[in-house]
């Protein structure tokens, strides 16, 4: 293990008495509790930490938060492992294992480095350029652009971590808690209000938790956010989440927080978890998100070691690392200047600031200028050189107006610069809102302009400055989000504040060239896609002038940080290059999630059987008993078949389908919907929804019905019966029960509420034994001595109440396999006793329970349609052949005039026929396409396809049904189904297999 | 996820709600004398208004009561909420009504025609 040979004496917050082991890149290193895994890497003087995605060039740490566009780790090993983690937020824990991504054989040695030797040859749009051509080699091209471009390993089994999900409501949510995020927290919270305060680091503060040049009230400033913390803390209603990323903002003040729970050293606990997601509605939104520092863009500006200057102060005075032995600070700004200070302070040596400002004055200028620090104004670095770090860097000076360099080149020895181009105001959030930006000129920042959701957004990302103004801003949003939130107070006084002075800055986008030719090489715009100035102007030169153009011909801001640190000088840029403005080209849209988010959180617990709830019929533990193998159907798990030892599924389908028409077959039918439908409106009402007629069906009878999209395609079907006058049982389909009902609900509430009728759903109050078979009658009265069940006293279509094993019922005598069938309705709770007695009085029988597949083959047997397998939502009646369904004398139904449109009427749609194969114990599958002529290879013209396909026991043979283009007037020819390997030739018929006369409906 | 006010059930997430499409689409009487082109007008057009629209949602996982909304389609904003079968009583929402081409097409002066008889 190497010592941690960068971390200062007694300076910073990590906790030295709680040392830390991990592992990166196969090495053991040590880091502190408090430190993340970059400021750890550091104090080991590990600057280099990833490859460049396209020219594989060594890459250091640039920040030290959410915008790092290089240090992209792969966390962990095995399947809890997690790619592009940056190592600027991933809290450091003992034990960590972590890898370099993007590079083969290992980070010092990188083969794709030849990229970088000839991305001359590699500019903006190469890949597409070319390897499109010719078409068909793409796959083989990408095979290899993607091995050598990987951007880590994605596991390759299950996630075994634990995810959680916390929905909350609050009445101010507070995005950032740096000095206005803090303020507005304890103006808010002092009033009572709830209030929830997210924070993406592992500690509250922002800046200043390494500002340590300035005093609020006297105190040093981090001593100030301590005791503000504190005092939060003691609010009931106020919560603090530390650690987490407010990634996504949508509609109506919805937001969610990604909360990072694996590092509070919860050891131990199996129930470790690792991320929680939480779902905030908030009722007001502070946005305190703060500034993100530019990089400078000048050549060879992306080698270990150079890092943006506030980033390099908070891994000093934050985390007690230094980060080198000579320091090279480059600005446009006092920002640097602030950093000097402190590395000074610190003992750190620095090598001199070289500042784009002619004439940099000021406060913190005078104070670098009095510690005896060299300061180069008006000059800028023109290159660097050092390969795996930073070893030295050239300067010049720069002509008046910026645009050229003027005298001689000098070279300044360094091992690390600190780089400051100004701010960008955090607007990911705000834009994410819906809202708009605006681009402030003397600022040159896009700044919150339209607000469309109750927000406010304070501090930094509004484009306020200085440590002052942002506690002020902040106690006066956090009083006035909670008054616009119903509760009581007033904003706490300002503290008295001593903070460094900020001048004005100077923008420069691009940093001239020295070279001869004046080309523009190797000035790195996004450093995490490689994307250079050379590139944006090469693709304003090929006529991509549209941000969103550059955006994807580049790839710049595509990366998986979304170019934090680089769309704003890409667009200024791409503007200059084109003569006008950034505010002229735009901006592209911000999209959730605002830093990359592990899909398992949003996945939570709902994984396995938590994922959709499974509904099983009050019978369920009765064909558990019998041997059953289920099937879903819908959320419901349904019987699929009963196989005795040693029977296939075939053999016992077989034998479920001969049983339930030699015999008795019995059904578990629960599942279907069940509606009850009352009121002296409810037979209009039905046959408003019904194609068929339904005004005079008389009590005890039943009816088949149909229901049709206002479009003319079937929807769903049932039997309905009238019990009483003004009172109906509806049945539906087992998945459209839900459907139906809210249906009905919608025709009833908003088409005809002047009819008096009411809905209930009831599938799960009746539970349904459907017997059926030539022996089920006499199985019935067995059960059922008192009820008359003959066809006269009862027959097809109608109810009966009665007795059945002493259990009042509902008997309906209605049929879906042609059979003489009973389906026997007993509430709920005394499903398994009418079960049994079926069962224990069928003996004498040989009753036979039969699942879902035969029930499928007794059906198709008759041609019985099934709703979603048959029919689409582009199927009419016409063209199931069910044109008795559909009355012609009813003034109006539902689909009653998208029926008569021309295209249904037409004689040449698809229509549902009978397919029977050549040789008869050859199943076609399901699905299958049918065509008129095969040829040898598709493409075929196909003419339809296979809706139903069984082998059917009671016709000895295999049996199909099939939508069919002009299928009525095909009947009687030869069609063929070709498969992968084969044709099957078949014939059609009408689609009634067997018992085509319907002579066992009575027994 | 919108933040919708049932009328009944008071404001719940838009994942307890379903859509329902535009809503004040008059359904003809006696629509076979309609043209295909203009029984088209009542069954396949509908409004996509960038900005304001009149819309439906029912209360699926609530009350099971359908509603009706006009909401901005650009920020999403809820201006109005009112029950099925009426019209918008907002000024916004009354123009929109007043101004949608629904009210001049074919299927809905039948409509009124027949309202009229
Ligand atoms: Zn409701």
């Amino acid at each position: 293990m190497t010592m941690q040979r960068f971390r200062l004496k007694d300076l910073g917050q990590v906790d030295r008495s709680k040392p830390l082991r991990f592992k990166f890149d196969g090495k053991f290193y040590e880091g502190y509790r408090g430190d993340t895994l970059a400021s750890a890497l550091l104090a080991n003087g590990v600057h280099l930490v990833g490859r460049s995605f396209k020219y594989h060039r060594p890459r250091g740490l640039l920040s030290a938060g959410a915008e790092e566009p290089n240090a992209l780790i792969q966390v962990g090993e095995g399947n809890s492992t997690d790619p592009n983690t940056r190592a600027t937020q991933m809290i450091l824990r003992d034990g960590l294992t972590v890898k370099s991504q993007n590079r083969w054989p290992n980070l010092t040695f990188d083969l794709g480095y030849v990229n970088n030797l000839i991305h001359r040859l590699l500019p903006a749009g190469f890949y597409y350029k070319t390897f499109m051509w010719p078409a068909s080699w793409w796959m083989r091209y990408e095979y290899w652009i993607r091995r050598a471009a990987g951007l880590g390993e994605a596991p390759k089994g299950a996630d075994p971590d634990r995810y959680e999900k916390n929905h909350a409501h609050c009445d101010v949510l507070i995005v950032g808690s740096g000095p206005a995020g803090l303020s507005a927290a304890l103006a808010a919270g002092q009033t009572g209000a709830r209030v929830i305060l997210t924070e993406e680091q592992d500690s509250f503060g922002g800046s200043l938790t390494y500002n340590t040049d300035c005093t609020i009230d006297g105190l040093p400033a981090f001593e100030w956010v301590k005791r503000t913390v504190a005092a939060l803390s003691s609010m009931p209603e106020v919560i603090l989440l530390k650690a987490t990323v407010t990634n996504g903002y949508y509609d109506h003040n919805y937001l969610t927080l990604l909360e990072s729970t694996d590092n509070d050293n919860q050891t131990g606990s199996e129930y470790k978890t690792r991320q929680r997601l939480w779902k905030v509605r908030a009722k007001r939104v502070v946005l305190a998100t703060g500034q993100i520092e530019r990089p400078l863009i000048f050549r060879d500006n992306d080698r270990p070691g150079i890092m943006l200057s506030a980033a390099m102060r908070a891994y000093l005075n934050r985390y007690g690392v230094s980060p080198g032995n000579r320091v090279l600070l480059f600005t446009n700004n006092d920002d640097a200047y602030r950093t000097a200070i402190s590395l000074k302070k610190n003992n750190v040596p620095i090598a001199a600031i070289v500042d784009l400002r002619s004439n940099p004055d000021g406060e913190l200028v005078d104070q670098v200028r009095s510690e005896g620090i060299t300061i180069y104004p008006g000059h800028a670095i023109v290159s660097t050189a050092g390969y795996l770090r930073i070893k030295s860097a050239k300067i010049m000076q720069l002509s008046e107006d910026g645009t050229k360099l003027i005298g001689s080149m000098k070279e300044i020895r360094c091992d690390s610069i600190g780089m400051s181009g100004g701010w960008n105001p955090t607007v990911h959030l705000f834009s994410q809102s819906g809202g708009k930006l605006r681009w402030d000129e003397e600022l040159a920042q896009f700044l919150p302009k339209t607000v469309t959701q109750n927000l406010v957004s304070i501090g930094g990302c509004d484009g306020t400055q200085g440590l002052s103004n942002c506690l002020k801003a902040g106690l006066k949003a956090g009083a006035e989000s909670a008054r616009a939130t119903n509760n009581k107070g007033r904003a706490p006084r300002l503290p008295k504040v001593i903070e460094p002075k900020y001048n004005d800055q100077r923008t420069i986008w691009l940093i001239p060239t020295e070279r001869a030719n004046g080309k523009i090489s190797n000035h790195f715009v996004d450093f995490q896609n490689d994307v250079t100035a050379s590139d944006i102007g090469l693709a304003a030169r090929e006529g991509y002038r549209s941000v969103e153009h550059l955006k994807r011909y580049t790839t710049m801001g595509m990366g998986t940080d979304q170019g934090k640190t680089s769309n704003v000088a890409a667009l200024a840029i791409l503007g200059e290059t084109l003569g006008t403005t950034a505010p002229n080209i735009g901006h592209t849209t911000f999209r959730p999630p605002y830093t990359p988010a592990t899909i398992g959180a949003y996945a939570g617990r709902n994984l396995g059987l938590l994922f959709d709830p499974v509904r099983t019929t009050v019978m369920n533990e009765c064909h558990k008993g019998l041997g059953a193998k289920f099937e879903h159907v819908g959320q419901w798990m349904r019987a699929w078949y009963y196989p005795k030892p040693n029977e296939t599924m075939q053999q016992a389908v077989n034998r479920e389908v001969k049983a339930a028409r030699d015999s008795v077959g019995i059904l578990d039918a629960s599942t279907l919907g069940k509606i009850d439908i009352k009121g002296p409106d409810a037979a209009e009402f039905l046959n408003r929804v019904y194609t068929n007629a339904w005004l005079k069906l008389a009590p005890g009878r039943a009816r088949y019905g149909l229901m049709l999209k206002e479009d003319g395609m079937v929807m769903d079907d049932g039997v309905t019966t009238h019990l009483q006058p003004g009172h109906f049982h509806m049945t539906t389909t087992t998945g459209g029960a839900a459907s139906v009902l809210e249906w009905l609900e919608e025709w009833h509430q908003t088409e005809w509420p002047d009819l008096k009728v009411y809905f209930t759903s009831v599938t799960e109050q009746w539970a349904v034994a459907s017997i059926c078979g030539p022996n089920c009658r006499k199985l019935l009265s067995d059960l059922a001595p008192d009820l008359d069940l003959s066809n006269e006293e009862f027959p097809f279509m109608s109810v009966k109440e009665g007795n059945v094993a002493g259990i009042t019922a509902r008997i309906f005598r209605i049929s879906f396999t042609g059979e003489l069938s009973f389906e026997i309705n007993v509430p709920r709770r005394y499903g398994p006793k009418l079960w049994d007695a079926l069962m224990q009085k069928g003996k004498k029988y040989d009753i036979c329970p039969y699942g879902t597949e035969a029930m499928h083959v007794l059906r198709a047997e008759k041609g019985f349609i099934v709703v979603g397998q048959e029919t689409d939502g582009t199927v009419t009646p016409y063209d199931l052949g069910m044109d008795w369904i559909v009355s012609k004398t009813k003034h109006d139904f539902v689909g009653k005039r998208a029926l008569k449109r021309s295209d249904i009427i037409k004689n040449d749609r698809k229509q549902l026929v009978g397919l029977l194969t050549e040789n008869e114990t050859e199943v076609i599958p399901e699905g299958s396409q049918v065509v008129e002529t095969p040829t040898s290879a598709p493409p075929m013209v196909m003419i339809g396809h296979v809706t139903s396909s069984y082998y059917s026991p009671n016709c000895n043979r295999s049996i199909a049904m099939a939508l069919v283009k002009g299928g009525k007037e095909k009947i009687g020819q030869t069609l063929h189904v070709p498969l992968r390997n084969k044709t099957i030739k078949v014939t059609v018929t009408d689609t009634q297999f067997f018992d085509k006369e319907g002579v066992r409906l009575d027994g | 996820m919108l933040y919708i006010k049932c009328p009944w059930c008071g404001y719940r997430d838009d994942a307890e709600f379903h859509y329902g499409g535009e809503a004040h689409i008059k359904r003809p009487f006696d629509a076979d004398s309609l043209s295909d082109e203009e029984f088209s007008e009542y069954l396949f057009q509908k409004s996509n208004t960038k900005g304001l629209t009149l819309e439906r949602w029912v209360h699926t996982s609530g009350c099971r009561r359908w509603f009706n909304v006009l909401r901005n389609t650009v920020t999403n904003e809820i201006i109005e909420v009112y029950p099925s079968n009426q019209l918008p009583s907002s000024q916004a929402g009354k123009e929109y009504y007043k101004n949608n081409w629904r009210r001049k097409s074919a299927a809905e002066s039948l409509t009124t025609r027949q309202v009229e008889k």
